[in-house]
């Protein structure tokens, strides 16, 4: 399916839900219904803040929650970048990242994304040509998760244990 | 930094310069890491500057106050700011449906009538509660489970007094103003439990006022109330127990006034402080499968009614196992 057909009009998914749809979609249920934990802090989204600055100015290195957007000489490319601590989150980096170039490309501004890995000392580029399907499938999941009248079977994993809504999916 | 519950006993001012709170009294000015607090109990005649509040609210932290005779006034509870507009909904429904409002009425009461007879056995009384609990299943009326919650409680009460110390015992529960040094105790312990049910609500996103055992108009904060079936005995009762078993809580820390038996200065000092190491004390979760501390499972408590009202897992009332 293309952008084309798909109604993606608004795009009021935050980067954040399509993140935690790859960690754990028990986790974007409660988090997209606003039952949040005391340690969640929400990002700024990207969506909020290109309305409110009217796109890109003369700012360079704009920070929005743990993501850096690099702003590149006239007529270049705009690079998006996010800090991430480890790997194991890698997918959920990735398309989180990709539905940042995604967002942006919908609204006209060519960009591509840079996870940053400083711990690994690693960076990873990332573009979206050819992966607009993933992220297009990726918000109609979001979105049928988040339309669920109940929140999804929680399923025991290595990241639980870490996660802030341990207690409130295991007790 | 571990937040912790702050009680003031002593008169004097909480007070705000530039971005620390101080509490001032007659032995000075004490400043206050308000990282730190997690909630305020005030027990004296504490004047709290308007800064102060401001303060307070901007970091979520709740206030509570208690009367010259240690008895819940109220709370300052700032502008709720975990909302959940879904989960409200979810809430007023179970209110509004009545099948769905008896069934967590009824589970609350099954709830607190598990943790006396629990308390009960643990004190050598063996007892159970299952014939009325019994009886409990078929009624179709939130009067009626009150009616049964009442006759667990008095068939409680007898059994507990069996076991009480001479001077110590409940007799008739009597309430507004007690009328004996047990009874002055288990309200005094209840008032303080009450608040901390309060605190702990304010930290989820339940909203404290909408009930189901207890009437909504019965109390600003009735979910405290609900709430607080589970925890009156698992806490407040088994403190009282040992207060008075142990000796701490003496005759002479008790004064009868016109209006009834009332714990004095000295008597609310040690029970508070019982009550705050109480708190802290940790159990191990079989389900978390970790340490957690007795304040916890009122929050978890308040978890579980937050996915029951979901639709993720059916409310079921925790059971002291310890
Ligand atoms: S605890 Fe596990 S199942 Fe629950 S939200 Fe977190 S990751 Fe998902």
């Amino acid at each position: 399916m293309s952008s084309e057909e798909y109604p993606l009009n608004n795009l009021l998914i935050r980067g954040i839900e399509i993140n935690y749809l790859f960690v754990c979609p028990t986790k974007l249920w409660y988090f997209a219904k606003g039952i949040t934990m005391e340690q969640e802090s929400e990002w700024v989204d990207l969506g909020r803040f290109l309305h409110e600055r009217s796109y890109f100015g003369e700012e360079k290195d704009v920070q929005i929650g743990p993501i850096s957007i690099d702003f590149i000489r006239r007529g270049g490319v705009i690079e998006v970048h996010e800090v991430k601590h480890g790997k194991k989150m890698e997918k959920a980096h990735e398309m989180q990242a990709l539905y940042y170039l995604y967002y942006l490309r919908r609204h006209g501004i060519k960009a591509k994304g840079v996870l940053h890995y400083p711990k690994l000392n690693e960076t990873k580029e990332i573009t979206l040509d050819g992966r607009e399907d993933d992220i297009e499938k990726a918000i109609m999941e979001v979105e049928r998760i988040e339309s669920l009248p109940a929140p999804p079977r929680p399923r025991m994993k290595s990241i639980c244990r870490k996660c802030a809504y341990y207690e409130l999916c295991w007790v | 930094m571990r937040k912790r519950s702050l009680t003031l006993l002593s008169d004097g001012t909480l007070l705000r310069k530039e971005n620390t709170l101080y509490f001032e009294n007659a032995q000075g000015r004490k400043p206050l890491a308000i990282e730190g607090i997690y909630d305020i109990y005030v027990y004296g005649h504490v004047n709290i500057t308007s800064q102060a509040l401001h303060f307070l609210a901007q970091r979520g932290i709740v206030v509570h106050f208690f009367n010259h005779y240690g008895y819940y006034d109220g709370s300052f509870y700032p502008r709720e700011c975990l909302n959940s507009g879904e989960l409200i909904i979810k809430q007023v429904e179970h209110y509004l449906h009545k099948e769905k409002r008896l069934k967590l009425a009824k589970l609350f009461v099954v709830g607190g009538a598990k943790n006396m007879e629990r308390n009960l056995r643990r004190w050598g009384i063996n007892v159970d509660f299952s014939e009325l609990l019994k009886e409990l299943e078929s009624v179709e009326k939130i009067t009626e489970v009150m009616n049964v919650e009442a006759r667990i409680r008095q068939e409680y009460y007898a059994l507990w007094d069996e076991h009480l110390p001479e001077g110590f015992k409940i007799v008739k529960r009597t309430r507004r103003p007690p009328q004996n040094e047990m009874n002055a105790l288990i309200s005094f312990l209840n008032s303080r439990l009450y608040a901390t049910i309060v605190s702990e609500i304010y930290n989820t996103q339940l909203i404290p006022t909408v009930s189901y055992l207890h009437e909504p108009s019965e109390r600003r904060f009735s979910l405290a109330l609900d709430l607080s079936e589970i925890f009156k005995p698992m806490i407040a009762d088994r403190i009282a127990n040992r207060l008075v078993k142990q000796g701490i809580a003496r005759k002479e820390h008790f004064r009868a006034e016109l209006n009834g038996v009332l714990l004095n200065d000295e008597g609310k000092r040690a029970v508070i402080k019982e009550y705050n190491e109480e708190m802290v004390k940790s159990v191990r979760h079989p389900k978390l499968k970790k340490n957690v501390t007795k304040q916890r499972l009122i929050r978890l408590e308040a978890y579980k009614l937050i996915k029951h009202l979901v639709g993720a897992q059916e409310y079921d009332p925790l059971v002291a196992w310890f």
